[in-house]
């Protein structure tokens, strides 16, 4: 299997602290990997190194092919990235968004017209299309941030924590956007807490204390840990961090 | 380029979409040309004075009718005592004391020497200043005036006398509002382009947008184009409403070439906004970027020339204000409004700002980071 994603000994220090510690992983194409942990285990520091937005204190990591380091831009060009906080354009429109990123993406105008057509009729958002993202639901505007983030059909998506604060029905939905993804071919990198969503995932890494204790697909982590649900897993790992969550 | 038209496509979309903040931009110069050079005015009138009056004598009323006929003092209290007067300085009534002392007619007559007492109230500095300067030249006036009465004139006068008559080139009233304005303008034009630039950038920084910016393969310099173009487009828009209020509210047009100045003012909203959008790239918060954009924003000003002449200001302040691009436009705005400057006069002016502008915004370009 082709790896998108390699890192090796991949480490983040603020100072004294160390949010990411000498983690170790692969994520081959075509795959759903979660990235599981607590609130403050290191997670979103890890995503951010990989995404070109925070240089690594050590460590190697080639994403897409290249170097965290000195291929940022580059990286950049191939992935798609939504962040924990909401970050699309609350002033502009669903429209206005997409072609904003579109036109950053480099797309072209035909291609634009064609993307954000599909788009607001996939999302059910057609009538929507004119009013600005602000006055969208939260459960919407996640699921628009989900389409500008693969718009330009990148090779890999990172989502941290994408359905947080978002209803169970928005949740099933948005997975089938997800999986929408993966079947043509896009990498999904994601973060979450819902150990449901944690079972969708063909593999899952779980983080404590900035470290990757636990990697493997979800059925053999419950066989190994000898328990029948994903939730039990966390606790067991979960309950060994030391460090306060935030 | 593609990149930066959606860019300028965005960013003119939010601004315009900002209610409050395109009421301000257009009302703001507007309203503040208006009031400001009414109000920003170096002419000290309605000097409060006491008069302390001794001598119950024609020449005493002479004097007192003279000074309250010139138009800047107003009198206050009419005192037989002196410590009567000091109670209306202390309690802020009067600016000024003039003691006018007992058998000052006689004195005068017989032996062609008195002495008047003037007391100041110092507290406001520059009321105090013209106040006692203007009382003086009355008196002085009112001395020469009984001296022509005495005497005839004659053409083997006892004393030479140097009669000076100044002119006062492109200001020949020495209207304020004429000196004023084109320096107001200039000011506005900074503070609006300075803060709305320095607001810009930490906004999105604070919104979370930038995230979704920086994941994005844009390049640096694009996004700092087009954060640039939107706000000199505006700096534009407001110089021009602010020109118009000049011309239609106060009849003042420029002297010079009307290209020239918009001309220095492309240069200058470069410098000006390359300088905001560096705070931007500074800070974090908005409310730091505001302080900071105030800090520059109050030493500029007051450094400028607008209010005090940098030719008066000690040597360590003039080198400060040669780093202060507010003092050059201040400048050129007088030079090519009243004077009709042309070219070859502000090109200095112009190489000075000129190389703010490349300083500013490469220096925004560099520290504006995709990557932490």
């Amino acid at each position: 299997m082709e790896a998108v994603i390699k890192t090796d000994k991949l480490t983040k220090r603020f100072g004294d602290f160390i949010a990411t510690n000498n983690i170790t992983f692969e994520v081959y194409a075509g795959e759903i990997f979660g990235f599981l942990g607590a609130n403050g285990a290191g997670k979103t520091t890890a995503m951010r190194m990989l995404t070109g937005l925070s240089t690594p204190s050590s460590g190697s990591a080639t994403v897409a092919g290249f170097d965290v380091y000195r291929e940022t831009e580059r990286i950049k060009k191939n992935i798609g990235y939504m962040s924990q906080k909401f970050s699309l354009y609350e002033d502009l429109t669903v429209m206005e968004n997409i072609r904003f990123f579109g036109g950053i993406y480099g797309l072209s105008d035909k291609a634009i017209k064609e993307k954000s057509d599909m788009l607001v009729e996939q999302l059910g958002l057609a009538s929507e299309k004119k009013k600005l993202v602000g006055a969208l639901p939260l459960g919407w505007k996640q699921k628009l941030s989900f389409s500008v983030a693969v718009l330009h059909d990148p090779k890999i998506v990172f989502l941290d924590e994408p359905t947080g604060g978002v209803d169970p029905l928005t949740r099933r939905q948005f997975w089938d956007l997800i999986y929408a993804a993966t079947s043509r071919g896009v990498t999904v990198f994601v973060t979450t807490h819902y150990m449901d969503e944690a079972e969708y995932c063909n593999r899952i890494s779980i983080m404590v204390d900035g470290s990757i204790k636990a990697l493997d697909t979800p059925y053999n982590l419950k066989r190994e840990f000898g328990v029948g649900s994903m939730d039990e897993v966390f606790y067991k790992l979960a309950r060994e961090a030391r460090r306060s969550a935030d | 380029m593609r990149t930066i038209r959606f860019l300028l496509e965005k960013e003119f979309r939010q601004i315009f979409r900002n209610k409050t903040l395109v009421a301000m931009i257009m009302v703001v110069p507007v309203v503040q040309l208006l009031i400001l050079p009414l109000a920003a005015n170096y002419e000290v009138k309605n000097i409060n004075i006491s008069i302390v009056n001794h001598d119950n004598s024609d020449y005493a009323r002479h004097l007192i009718t003279r000074i309250t006929a010139s138009g800047y003092f107003r009198l206050t209290s009419l005192n037989t005592t002196f410590d009567e007067a000091l109670a209306h300085i202390e309690s802020d009534e009067a600016d000024l004391i003039l003691k006018i002392p007992r058998n000052f007619e006689k004195n005068l007559v017989r032996e062609n020497k008195q002495k008047l007492f003037v007391a100041v109230n110092a507290i406001n500095g520059v009321k105090a200043n013209l106040g006692g300067a203007y009382l003086a030249t009355i008196i002085r006036d009112f001395n020469q005036d009984l001296m022509l009465e005495w005497f005839q004139p004659s053409r083997t006068s006892q004393q030479p006398v140097i009669a000076v008559t100044p002119t006062n080139w492109y200001n020949p009233y020495l209207n304020y509002r004429l000196f004023m304005v084109p320096g107001i303008l200039a000011i506005l034009v900074t503070m609006i382009g300075g803060y709305l630039s320095a607001l810009n950038i930490v906004k999105e920084k604070e919104v979370g947008t930038i995230e979704q910016i920086n994941v994005t393969p844009i390049r640096k310099h694009h996004f700092i184009v087009g954060k640039l173009i939107p706000f000199w487009v505006l700096g534009m828009v407001v110089f021009t409403l602010g020109l118009l209020v000049g011309w239609l509210a106060y009849g003042i047009t420029p002297e010079g070439n009307l290209g020239l100045l918009y001309g220095f003012l492309a240069l200058y909203l470069l410098a000006v906004l390359g300088l905001g959008l560096l705070i931007s790239t500074y800070t974090d918060t908005q409310q730091q970027a505001m302080f900071i954009a105030f800090f520059f924003m109050m030493i500029f000003i007051l450094m400028s020339g607008l209010f005090t002449s940098i030719d008066s200001m000690p040597s360590w302040a003039k080198v400060i204000s040669r780093l202060n691009p507010v003092s050059y436009f201040i400048d050129v705005m007088r030079m090519v409004v009243l004077k009709g400057s042309g070219l070859a006069d502000i090109i200095p002016h112009m190489g000075a700002v000129f190389v703010f502008a490349i300083v500013f915004n490469t220096w925004a370009i560099v520290n504006y980071r995709k990557t932490s």
